[in-house]
């Protein structure tokens, strides 16, 4: 079962959720989980998690290397290239391998086979143990553009007998899309007030968009104002809990301790929460 | 012209309230909301719509299935899992175009057109995708230039470069001095489409690990582009320990800060009335914030 969580908004608790979410099975189930922290932009489950990392590989893209003695200098690269990472003058090729995505086009439709392809690295995949939960996180490269590949390394890692609970990065674009497809379920973290809910918004309609059974967790509630609440109820979302808000936890947090740790109310949230997710992914 | 950036590499750290403060407190500007797939900035400026315009962000592939043969060289091809054969289980594939065996999911499609190129029939098309759309707005601030990514799309990075091309048309026009932005989260193709050739970037941050560990990862960012940075702290008093961690840093990197803001409900109670700080009114935190932009500015025109 893959069970993603998701917020459009950043700053919402996304991380605290999964994190605490990982640790309530492994505890209390003794369920078999992994960890996928798919924010490899800004990763931090890590903090919280302090996983023991065993095992780093590269991730990398495959970008054109071009042999000069066979290029004829057609241009048919450039032409069949679509993001301009590849440009053909008189008597030089240039490549821009910050623009290339790995589509291997140029190398494939080369009349002369002049272009072979080498590995370029654009992040980082570690994987490791916290406890009994297998964790895995990536990392995109400082001043490299696209997430999108770190992300799918990551979520070639998933063993599908599992339960992966996966971060999914803010936003509603093309990392998030990546981390979330192919999720049985996906909860999202939001906050009740007018940021939190045009976001959430967004975020619903990509759900629907991509056929994803989700549903909403309302993080400091008692802030703001109703209109969440509104929302879900008018749209039909169901709302699969709610947290309070409490100082005292953005406190913990800002030290990087899970709220799991804190009373035994927040284990009550969390062990409902999980009933609810289970019983909406089996409907 | 100078052009500012509001980042913050984590999320939810007050940056697009600040930014609407600051759009309140700046003179003769125009705003850009970047943060184009989760733009939260109008719900602040109120901005009045004046043009709309299509945002074509690149190709897709379409199947023709009468001319399809199924033979699978496209699948064969396509590096990006999006296209498929129907047949197989458990495969199940979203905005599928078409009903033949051969499917092509459009929202894994990277429109690369390899799989057009390579198809020995011609039965896969690329078309313009317009994939989100951005608008020239008035709000009682100024001009702004704003945009909505459609769902599921891609190209925000180019979105975000159109947003601040015609900001800078608009300021270019009415020989206005400042271009205020509005960035995403993250450090990916928006972040860096964002932020590439400004003038300060302004990073706002919040004293817990998680916020820190991204404010140095945005730091470096900034660094590798050799971008002027600054740092304010919202919420400081939330973690006074890691705050002074966050002053320690910026001082081993030879960052300037800007100042830093306590923990404030009034930036909750604003945004549920849709009203920037400034105009909310809350004598002491005005104060704060004039301070912290009189600072800003000050240092921009160095």
């Amino acid at each position: 079962m893959i069970i993603s969580i998701a917020s459009g908004k950043g700053g919402t608790g996304k991380t605290t959720v999964a994190t605490n979410l990982a640790l309530f099975l492994s505890g209390e189930k003794s369920q078999n989980i992994q960890f996928l922290d798919c924010d490899v932009e800004e990763p931090n489950a890590h903090i919280f998690l302090k996983p023991q990392i065993e095992k780093s590989q590269p991730v990398s893209l495959l970008i054109p290397s071009v042999d000069r003695k066979k290029c004829t200098f057609c241009g048919e690269c450039a032409k069949v290239c679509a993001y301009n990472a590849i440009v053909v003058l008189k008597k030089e090729v240039l490549t821009f391998p910050e623009l290339c995505h790995g589509c291997g086009g140029c190398s494939l439709l080369c009349p002369e086979k002049a272009i072979s392809e080498n590995e370029r690295k654009i992040g980082e995949l570690e994987e490791g143990k916290t406890g009994s939960i297998r964790f895995v996180h990536g990392r995109l490269n400082i001043g490299e553009p696209m997430a999108t590949p770190v992300i799918r390394a990551v979520k070639k890692t998933i063993r599908r007998d599992d339960i992966t609970i996966i971060d999914v990065p803010p936003g509603t674009s093309c990392p998030v899309i990546e981390a979330i497809n192919h999720s049985d379920f996906c909860l999202l973290v939001t906050e009740p007030t007018p940021f939190g809910l045009h976001d959430l918004k967004l975020a619903v309609e990509l759900l629907k968009k991509l056929e994803i059974k989700h549903g909403v967790l309302i993080n400091r509630a008692g802030i703001g104002d109703d209109k969440v609440k509104d929302y879900c109820e008018k749209e039909g979302v169901p709302i699969m809990a709610q947290i309070p808000y409490d100082r005292e936890v953005s406190v913990l947090y800002s030290r990087g301790i899970p709220m799991w740790t804190s009373g035994e109310h927040y284990r009550k949230i969390f062990r409902k929460l999980w009933e609810s997710i289970e019983s909406k992914v089996c409907e | 012209m100078k052009q500012i950036t509001v980042i913050s590499g984590k999320g939810g750290t007050g940056k697009t309230v600040i930014t609407a403060s600051f759009a309140a407190l700046a003179k003769d500007k125009v705003m850009a909301d970047c943060d184009v797939d989760a733009s939260d900035l109008h719900l602040l400026l109120h901005p009045r719509i004046k043009e709309t315009h299509q945002f074509k962000g690149g190709m897709k592939a379409i199947l023709n299935e009468e001319k399809c043969t199924d033979c699978g060289k496209c699948i064969e091809v396509c590096r990006f899992d999006a296209i498929r054969e129907k047949k197989e289980q458990g495969s199940k594939v979203k905005g599928a175009e078409g009903q033949g065996i051969v499917i092509i999911d459009s929202v894994a499609c990277e429109g690369c057109q390899v799989c057009a190129l390579v198809c020995p029939v011609e039965a896969i098309q690329m078309e313009e995708n317009v994939s989100g759309e951005w608008y020239i707005s008035e709000t009682k601030y100024g001009p702004m230039v704003h945009a909505k990514l459609g769902i599921a799309e891609e190209n925000s990075g180019k979105l975000v470069t159109e947003v601040r091309k015609n900001a800078k048309k608009i300021a270019g026009k009415n020989d206005l001095e400042l271009i205020l932005v509005d960035g995403p989260p993250g450090i990916g193709c928006p972040v860096i489409a964002s932020i590439t050739g400004v003038d300060l970037v302004v990073i706002v941050t919040e004293p817990t690990f998680s916020a820190i560990s991204d404010l140095e990862r945005v730091l470096s960012l900034t660094q590798h582009f050799k971008i002027q940075s600054t740092v304010l702290i919202n919420k400081y008093d939330i973690n006074l320990e890691n705050t002074k961690k966050v002053e320690d840093f910026c001082r081993q990197e030879d960052i300037e800060m800007v100042g830093k803001l306590p923990f404030d409900n009034t930036f909750t109670q604003a945004m549920v009335e849709g009203k920037t700080i400034i105009e909310y009114g809350d004598s002491n935190l005005v104060k704060e914030i004039e301070n912290l932009w009189q600072r800003i500015s000050t240092r921009i025109r160095k």
